[in-house]
């Protein structure tokens, strides 16, 4: 009898088992997902072993690149390491005196100095804050740093500006191409004559 | 013998008078030095919409003769078709632009538009930040050292490409009318010149010749297409038809306007493209359209981006 009783529980929790497993698995899959009323999905939710990763530059998925011009360098600037190869490096603000005397920054210079986006151990190319490099031609994801909200109008040719075809390839210009790095804000400009008044024709 | 088959004095019928008449009166019309063939091909030319392919080609070979002889050098004109599926659409960034008028001689010499006198078919409004786009403080005369100015804003306003366009509908020859893609063009060989359609259009956006097209030979844009920027005979009117001549092409060029632009203002392309700029800026910026109340639904969309 104890014997029956004993198999009839373990039978019983079985069972119990398979339909908890049987149910809950649709409804978690249900939980994972949240749709608007017209059915588009807004959010998924990743599982916890994604949200428990510690973060690391390594997990993201790798920035989209794009195809852009010759950034603008000042003639016979580039490459860097042809004179900053040999070079100390020295982190120190001051005033330059020998070279790149025209450069005035004026761009949160408060905050920055030349080696927070040149990269110390390699002038030729450009450093994040998160210590990866980039060339100089993605210089964008540098600006974009800061500036998330032009960098995303920017991707979608909204910021700035984008040459070629409306209905093919396409160039997107880089941020350097518009505003001097180090002094950003767009400078007046002349505005080409306005039109003849009707009363000043020669007609 | 009946009445119905009594054969005329002369031996000719009715038809072939009238057609001795026509040619007639149609020689004393025209001044003897100029009625070459082209002339009179010209005058008999048919509406755009109404000529067949082969008349088609006739016409923009005789106009191809015709204007490579008067500037003397080589002009091409096409008349490529709308491409399937698009209905274009433009925007402008009124949080960028600083009125430097760069458009406005893109636009001149992309579409040769007359110099002296002259036409120009963008015209840059300066605005007071103040007032907003009340449109009765607007000033396109400025003329400052540098732009911007403290405290005003700019507008450039062009042809709108409406959907309901009244200008279209006012023309008593149809000589005006919106293409499949969207754009509002005028046959400037049918256009009578009684500018009523620059009085139905609430954006001043269309131009009259008063005299013949006045373009130097050297600075004329031979890339030219019939309803567009080909030169244009005197007493017609003309309008911004978003740069057909190169839209058009496949791959289709951006406007001359929007490549000019030195601060990324502009902007172009495929409304019916989920993909293209103007479906993002439009779903996704605060976009307004110039006198909407007119109920003329512009294809030009004005935003701020920031």
């Amino acid at each position: 009898m104890k014997r029956n009783r004993r198999l009839t529980a373990l039978l019983g929790s079985g069972l119990l088992a398979v339909l908890l497993l049987v149910l809950s698995g649709p409804v978690q899959a249900a939980k994972e997902k949240y749709f608007d009323r017209s059915g588009r999905l807004i959010v998924e939710e990743k599982p916890a072993a994604d949200l428990l990763r510690p973060y690391q530059a390594g997990n993201r998925e790798p920035e989209k690149t794009f195809p852009v011009p010759a950034p603008p360098f000042s003639e016979g600037i580039y490459p860097c390491s042809d004179c900053h190869g040999e070079m100390e490096t020295n982190p120190q603000r001051r005033e330059l005196e020998d070279m790149h005397t025209d450069i005035v920054l004026n761009h949160a210079e408060g905050q920055r100095w030349c080696l927070d986006c040149h990269n110390p151990d390699d002038r030729d190319v450009l450093r994040l804050v998160s210590g990866e490099t980039i060339p100089f031609d993605q210089s964008y994801r540098l600006c974009g740093q800061c500036h998330g909200d032009k960098f995303r109008d920017w991707k979608v040719g909204i910021h700035g500006k984008r040459t070629g075809y409306w209905n093919g390839d396409k160039q997107y210009l880089l941020c350097a191409h518009c505003h001097n790095p180090h002094d950003p804000a767009f400078k007046a400009m002349k505005p080409l004559p306005p039109p003849v008044r009707p009363g000043e024709a020669r007609h | 013998m009946s009445n119905c088959c009594k054969q005329p004095a002369l031996g000719i019928d009715r038809r072939t008078a009238l057609k001795g008449l026509a040619t007639g009166v149609a020689a004393l019309a025209l001044p003897a030095s100029n009625a070459s063939a082209s002339v009179w091909e010209a005058f008999f030319q048919k509406h755009f919409r109404e000529l067949s392919k082969d008349e088609l080609k006739q016409v923009l070979a005789r106009l191809t003769k015709e204007y490579s002889q008067e500037f003397g050098k080589e002009v091409s004109v096409k008349a490529t078709p709308a491409i399937e599926g698009v209905t274009y659409g433009y925007g402008l960034d009124l949080s960028r632009c600083i009125g430097c008028r760069r458009c406005v001689y893109g636009c001149v010499a992309e579409n040769n538009q007359s110099r002296d006198p002259q036409i120009h078919w963008i015209r840059v409004l300066q605005l007071e930040q103040e007032k907003g786009t009340a449109l009765e403080y607007a000033e396109h005369y400025y003329n400052p050292q540098t732009v911007p100015e403290e405290g005003h804003f700019y507008m450039p306003v062009q042809c709108q490409q409406c959907s309901n366009p009244p200008c279209t509908k006012v023309c008593p020859v149809q000589a005006t009318w919106p293409e499949k893609d969207g754009i509002v063009v005028v046959d400037y060989n049918w256009c009578i010149g009684c500018r009523y359609c620059m009085a139905a259009c609430p954006y001043g956006a269309r131009h009259f010749n008063w005299g013949k097209a006045n373009v130097p030979a050297d600075e004329l844009n031979p890339d030219t297409h019939y309803l567009g920027n080909r030169p244009r005979p005197i007493g017609v009117v003309e309008k911004c038809t978003f740069c057909i001549q190169r839209t058009r092409e496949q791959p289709g060029r951006y406007p001359a306007c929007e490549e000019i632009c030195p601060v990324g203002a502009r902007k172009f392309g495929n409304l019916n493209d989920p993909e293209s700029e103007m479906r993002y800026l439009i779903e996704n910026k605060r976009v307004f359209i110039l006198k909407e109340e007119l109920n003329t639904q512009p294809k030009f969309f004005y935003f701020y981006a920031t």
